[in-house]
C-alpha cells in the first residue's frame, strides 16, 4: 500500500502549496526562501561573487610571480599597507592570497557553488520531488553559508590579514600568532567561518540524502536516476561523514590557539621564547584535515561528473555508456576516497609503512575514474553530438579529468612523490583535475540548466566564445606548470629567485601569468551573458535541450511545489535516446512503456505488462480519493 | 587627456561590440536559426576541437623536446636514478594514454558532429568492454605501483651504520647545520635549552655533544651514506634538496630522516653541466611564514678523502664559544675542557 500512501501525500502537499503561492512577499521570496529552486540560485550567485574574489586574489599573486619587478603602487588604493614603499607586495600578504584562494576556491565556489546549487535545484527536480524534505534546513543551509561567508569576507579587511598558513591551514604556523601575522585574528576568523560552513554543508548534505531517498516520485526507482542525482547523493553522503571530522580537527585547533592546550603543539621555541606545549603532533592534525581533504576532492568532482554525464548523453543523443558501470565507479570512488587520505603525506614523516598502503590505496582509485573516462569516450562515438555550451564545457572537463587524473598517477606513487611533492607539479595536478574540472562542470550545468533556472536562453555564441578562451586558458595556465613542477619549482613561494635550481623559466611564469590574466577576463563574457540573459535572454522552450529528465516536464517557470498538478510517475530510466524504432531521438521518462511499443526492448516488452497493473491500481486510488475528498 | 582619450575609445569599442552582439542575435532570430537543432557553429566547433588537439599537440611534443634539459633537473643520488626512473615509466605508460584518450577525444566530435539525416548508435552498455578497460588499468597500474613500492621500501628502510649524520634543524628563517664531530653521535638536544648561541637546543651536559659543531655549508663525501636528521624548532619545515631528489618534512616534537648517497661530487657536476657556479641546494617546501622562500643552505658534496680532512678542521660549538659549557657540573666541565684543549 505504499502507493496508495505515496499518491496521498503528494495530493496533500501539493494543496498546501497553492494556499501559499499567492503570500509570497519579496523576503519569502528572494530572501529567506525555503523553495528549493530559489536556494540554488542564491547558493549559484554567491558562489559566482566567490568565484570572482577567488579570482582576482589569484590574478594578484600571478603578478608577482609572472612580473617580479613590477611596481604595484596602483594596488595601493585597494590593498594599502601591503604594497610597500617599494611598490613590492607583501610577502605575509602573498601567502594570505594563496591561502585565501584555496579556501574561497575549494569550499565556497566548488563546494557550495556547486554542490549547493545543483543539488538544491536538479534533485526535487529530476527524481519528481515538490521541494526538498525539510525546506526550513535548506533554507538555514543556504544562510550559515552566508554568515560564513561575510566573516571570511571580514578576514579579508583586518590589519593583520587573513589566515596565511595555505589552505590546509597546518599547525603550529596556524596555531602560534608569534609565526605569522595571518595566524592571528584572521586565522580565528577563518576558524569561525569555515564552523558555519560545515555546518551548513551537513544541514545541506542531510537533506539532499534524505530527499533522494524518500521523495523519489512512482516509478522512480534508484535503476531509474538520471547519473546526476547519483553524483549528488553521493557527494552528499562523502560530505556527511568527512566534515565532521575537519569540524574535530578545527576544534582541536581552536583549543591549542585559545585554552593552552597541546594536541598538535610540542617541543616549540618560537619568538625567543620556549612553549610549554608538550607531546603534542602536527602530523595528527594532518591526518584529520586530509580525512576531510582528500574526500573533498570528490565533493567537488563528482557533482561535476554526474552533470557531465547527463549532458554528454543529452547531447550525443545516445544514452549514457554503461549508466551501471558509472554508478558502480562512482560507489566505488566514494568508497575508496575515504581510505586514501594519507598520500598528502608521504614525506611528512609519518612511518614509511603507511606510506606504502597508501600508495596501493591510491593507485585503485585510478580505476573507478579510467572507467569514467572510457565510458565517456564510448557515448561520444556514433554520437550525434550536439555543441550547445554545456556539452563543449563537458568534453573540456573529460580533458581536464584526462589530464588532472594521468598526473595523479605520479604523485600516488610514494617513491616519485618524494621529489614532486609540494612542487607546481601538484599545483598544475590538482587544478587540472579538481579545480578547472569541477569549474567546468559548473559551468556545463550552468549554460544547460539556465533555462529551466530563468526561462530564458543564455546566448550560445558568447558561450562558444567563453568555452574557447577558457579552454586554451586553462591549459596555457596549467601545463606549463608541470614543467616547472618537474624542475623542482616549491609551492607557495613569494619569489624563486633565491635558488639557483629555480632560478629560471622567468618567460614561462610570465606567459602563465598571463594566460591567469586572460582567461579571468573571459570570465566576464559569461558573467555578461549569463546577467544579460537573465532579463533579455531569448524566452526558451519547455524543452530546449529534447531532454528526458523530469525537470523538462514541469512549466516554463515551475512555482514553489514544480509541477501544478499531479507529479508526474516515471516508467522509464532518463537516457533513451535514438531508440531503434522511436520516431524521436529521445523518449521523456514520463513516457510509458505502453506507449511504444515499437521502440521497447524484449525485456521491455515484459515490463509493460507489469506497468498496465501499476497503471490500473493507480486509478483506482485516484479515483478512492476523489470520492473521499468530495 | 590621454586617460580620457582611452576611456573614450573603449567606450566606443565596447559600443561597437554591443551592437555587433545585438545585430548578430537579431539576425538569427530573423533567420529562425534558434529552431534548429543544431546551428551553424556546430560545425565550427567540432573542427574547433581537431584545431585544438592539433595545435597544441605540436606545441606540446615542441616545448617538451626543446627544454628537456633545462626542466629535467641534474641527477646526483644514488636512490634518485630509481625514482627518476620510475619517473619516466610513469610518464611513458600515462604519456600513451593521455595522447589516445585526446585523440579520441577531440576527433569524435568532428567524426560524430550532429547530422540531420543520421540517428546516433543505441549502444546502453558492453559488459566485456568494462572488464576489460577494468581489469587493463588495474594491471598496468599494479605494475607501476610494484616499482614504486620497492624503491619506496628501498629508500625508507634504515639507514647503513657507517652513514655520516647530519642535523638538519629548520627555524624561521634558516636551516642549522649540526654535525656531530669525531664519534658521529649527535649529542642530545632540549628545545627549552636554546637561546641566540644555542640554536639547535644542544644540551651539553651530554658528553656526545662535546664535539659537535656547526657549520654554513653541508658537505658530505662522495660515494657514502648520508643520513638527514631532520627537526624543526618552531613551525613546519620541509628539506627538499631537488638534486638528491629528496625531501622530507620537519616536525616540531618528531624528529624525522632520509638517507641517501651522493653520486657526484659538485666539482664533477660543475664540469658536467658546465657551470662553474652550480650549487647543490637546500629549499624549505612546507610554508612556514613570510622568509618560506628564503631558506637556502648549499650543500657541498666532496671526494671521501676531502671530506675527512674537512672534518677534522673544524671546531666544535664548545671551542668556538666555551661560555656554552660554563654552568655545567665540575666533572662535565673538565671533560669538555679537555675536549676544548685538544681542539686548540
Amino acid at each position: 500500500m505504499a502507493t496508495a500512501h505515496t499518491a496521498t501525500h503528494s495530493a496533500s502537499t501539493h494543496d498546501h502549496h497553492d494556499e501559499h503561492e499567492h503570500h509570497d512577499n519579496f523576503i519569502t521570496k528572494y530572501i529567506f526562501s525555503t523553495d528549493h529552486k530559489m536556494i540554488g540560485k542564491q547558493f549559484l550567485v554567491t558562489g559566482i561573487f566567490w568565484a570572482i574574489i577567488g579570482g582576482l586574489l589569484s590574478i594578484i599573486f600571478r603578478l608577482q610571480l609572472g612580473f617580479p619587478d613590477m611596481e604595484l603602487y596602483w594596488l595601493k588604493p585597494l590593498l594599502g599597507g601591503w604594497i610597500d614603499d617599494a611598490g613590492k607586495l607583501d610577502p605575509n600578504f602573498y601567502l594570505a592570497l594563496v591561502t585565501m584562494h584555496g579556501t574561497i576556491m575549494v569550499f565556497f565556489v566548488l563546494t557550495a557553488g556547486l554542490s549547493g546549487t545543483f543539488s538544491n535545484f536538479l534533485i526535487p527536480l529530476q527524481i519528481g520531488a515538490r521541494d526538498m524534505a525539510s525546506g526550513f534546513m535548506n533554507m538555514l543551509s543556504y544562510w550559515f553559508f552566508f554568515l560564513s561567508g561575510v566573516i571570511m569576507f571580514t578576514s579579508l579587511f583586518i590589519e593583520t590579514g587573513p589566515a596565511s598558513g595555505g589552505w590546509v591551514v597546518y599547525p603550529p604556523l596556524s596555531a602560534l600568532e608569534q609565526a605569522m601575522p595571518g595566524s592571528g585574528l584572521g586565522m580565528t576568523l577563518w576558524l569561525i567561518a569555515m564552523t558555519f560552513f560545515i555546518a551548513s554543508s551537513l544541514l545541506g548534505g542531510i537533506n539532499y540524502i534524505t530527499t533522494v531517498i524518500n521523495l523519489r516520485t512512482k516509478g522512480m526507482s534508484f535503476s531509474r536516476l538520471p547519473l546526476t542525482i547519483w553524483a549528488f547523493f553521493l557527494t552528499a553522503v562523502i560530505g556527511l561523514l568527512s566534515f565532521p571530522v575537519l569540524f574535530s580537527a578545527a576544534l582541536l585547533l581552536v583549543f591549542d590557539r585559545s585554552f593552552g592546550t597541546s594536541f598538535y603543539l610540542s617541543d616549540i621555541y618560537i619568538g625567543g621564547e620556549a612553549l610549554p606545549n608538550t607531546g603534542g603532533s602536527p602530523v595528527l592534525y594532518q591526518h584529520l584535515f586530509w580525512f576531510l581533504g582528500h574526500p573533498e576532492v570528490y565533493i567537488v568532482l563528482l557533482p561535476a561528473l554526474g552533470i557531465t554525464s547527463e549532458i554528454i548523453s543529452v547531447n550525443s543523443r545516445k544514452p549514457i555508456f554503461g549508466y551501471k558501470a558509472m554508478i558502480i565507479s562512482m560507489l566505488g570512488i566514494t568508497i575508496l576516497s575515504f581510505i586514501v587520505w594519507a598520500h598528502h603525506m608521504f614525506v611528512s614523516g609519518m612511518n614509511p609503512f603507511l606510506g606504502s598502503i597508501f600508495m596501493f590505496l591510491t593507485l585503485i582509485i585510478a580505476i573507478p575514474s579510467a572507467v569514467k573516462v572510457f565510458n565517456y569516450l564510448t557515448t561520444l562515438w556514433r554520437g550525434n553530438l550536439i555543441f550547445t555550451p554545456g556539452m563543449l564545457f563537458s568534453i573540456g572537463l573529460v580533458s581536464f579529468f584526462i589530464s588532472g587524473g594521468l598526473t595523479g598517477i605520479f604523485l600516488g606513487n610514494s617513491a616519485i612523490d618524494i621529489q614532486l611533492h609540494d612542487t607546481y607539479f601538484v599545483v598544475a595536478h590538482f587544478h587540472l583535475v579538481m579545480g578547472s574540472a569541477s569549474f567546468f562542470g559548473l559551468m556545463a550545468g550552468v549554460y544547460h540548466w539556465f533555462p529551466k533556472m530563468f526561462g530564458r536562453m543564455m546566448d550560445a555564441r558568447l558561450g562558444y566564445i567563453h568555452f574557447w578562451l577558457t579552454f586554451i586558458g586553462v591549459y596555457m595556465v596549467f601545463f606549463p606548470m608541470h614543467y616547472i613542477g618537474i624542475a623542482g619549482f616549491p609551492r607557495r613561494y613569494y619569489s624563486w629567485t633565491n635558488f639557483e635550481f629555480s632560478n629560471m623559466y622567468t618567460d614561462l611564469n610570465m606567459f602563465v601569468s598571463v594566460a591567469a590574466i586572460i582567461t579571468f577576463g573571459a570570465q566576464l563574457i559569461f558573467l555578461f551573458n549569463f546577467f544579460y540573459s537573465m532579463y533579455r535572454g531569448r524566452v526558451a522552450s519547455l524543452n530546449p535541450w529534447r531532454s528526458n529528465t523530469l525537470e523538462w516536464t514541469t512549466p516554463l517557470h515551475p512555482k514553489h511545489g514544480n509541477w501544478p498538478g499531479e507529479i508526474p510517475t516515471v516508467y522509464r530510466w532518463p537516457y533513451d535516446y535514438s531508440k531503434p524504432g522511436a520516431a524521436e531521438d529521445f523518449i521523456p521518462q514520463t513516457v510509458p512503456l505502453s506507449a511504444t511499443p515499437e521502440s521497447n526492448l524484449p525485456h521491455e516488452q515484459e515490463l509493460v505488462k507489469l506497468e498496465k497493473a501499476i497503471i490500473a491500481d493507480e486509478e483506482e486510488v485516484l479515483v478512492a480519493n476523489e470520492s473521499k475528498e468530495s | 587627456m590621454y586617460g580620457f582619450l582611452i576611456a573614450v575609445g573603449i567606450l566606443l569599442l565596447i559600443s561597437i561590440i554591443w551592437m555587433v552582439y545585438r545585430i548578430q542575435s537579431l539576425v538569427s532570430v530573423v533567420k529562425g536559426s534558434d529552431k534548429k537543432v543544431a546551428s551553424g557553429s556546430n560545425k565550427v566547433n567540432a573542427f574547433m576541437f581537431v584545431l585544438f588537439l592539433l595545435g597544441s599537440g605540436a606545441l606540446m611534443f615542441w616545448y617538451s623536446i626543446k627544454e628537456f634539459d633545462n626542466y629535467n633537473p641534474p641527477l646526483a643520488s644514488e636512490h634518485g636514478a630509481v625514482t627518476d626512473q620510475l619517473f619516466w615509466i610513469t610518464m611513458a605508460v600515462t604519456g600513451v594514454i593521455f595522447i589516445i584518450t585526446h585523440i579520441l577525444l577531440f576527433w569524435f566530435p568532428y567524426k560524430y558532429q550532429y547530422k540531420e539525416d543520421r540517428k546516433a548508435a543505441f549502444y546502453p552498455d558492453n559488459n566485456k568492454l568494462e572488464v576489460i578497460w577494468t581489469v587493463v588499468p588495474a594491471i598496468v597500474l599494479a605494475l607501476l605501483v610494484i616499482g614504486g613500492w620497492k624503491a619506496w621500501s628501498d629508500i625508507t628502510k634504515p639507514a647503513p651504520e657507517n652513514a655520516h649524520v647530519v642535523e638538519l634543524l629548520g627555524y624561521q628563517f634558516a636551516w642549522e647545520v649540526r654535525y656531530p664531530g669525531m664519534d658521529n653521535v649527535l649529542g642530545a638536544n632540549d628545545y627549552r635549552l636554546t637561546n641566540a648561541s644555542n640554536v639547535s637546543g644542544v644540551d651539553f651536559s651530554d658528553k656526545n655533544a662535546h664535539d659537535d659543531f656547526n657549520t654554513p655549508v653541508v658537505v658530505i663525501p662522495k660515494g657514502e651514506p648520508v643520513l638527514f636528521k631532520i627537526r624543526a624548532r618552531d613551525v613546519l619545515h620541509s628539506v627538499f634538496a631537488p638534486h638528491m631528489r629528496l625531501k622530507m618534512d620537519a616536525v616540531p616534537g618528531m624528529p624525522t630522516k632520509f638517507w641517501f648517497v651522493a653520486t657526484k661530487t659538485t666539482e664533477e657536476m660543475r664540469a658536467e653541466l658546465n657551470d662553474p657556479e652550480f650549487e647543490y641546494e637546500i629549499a624549505c617546501t612546507e610554508v612556514c611564514g613570510k622568509g618560506h622562500f628564503s631558506m637556502r643552505r648549499v650543500i657541498n658534496v666532496v671526494e671521501p678523502a676531502e671530506y675527512r680532512k674537512w672534518l677534522s678542521e673544524q671546531k666544535p660549538y664548545i671551542v668556538n664559544n666555551p661560555a656554552l659549557v660554563e654552568n655545567l657540573s665540575p666533572e662535565l666541565k673538565e671533560l669538555a675542557e679537555i675536549t676544548i684543549s685538544e681542539y686548540k
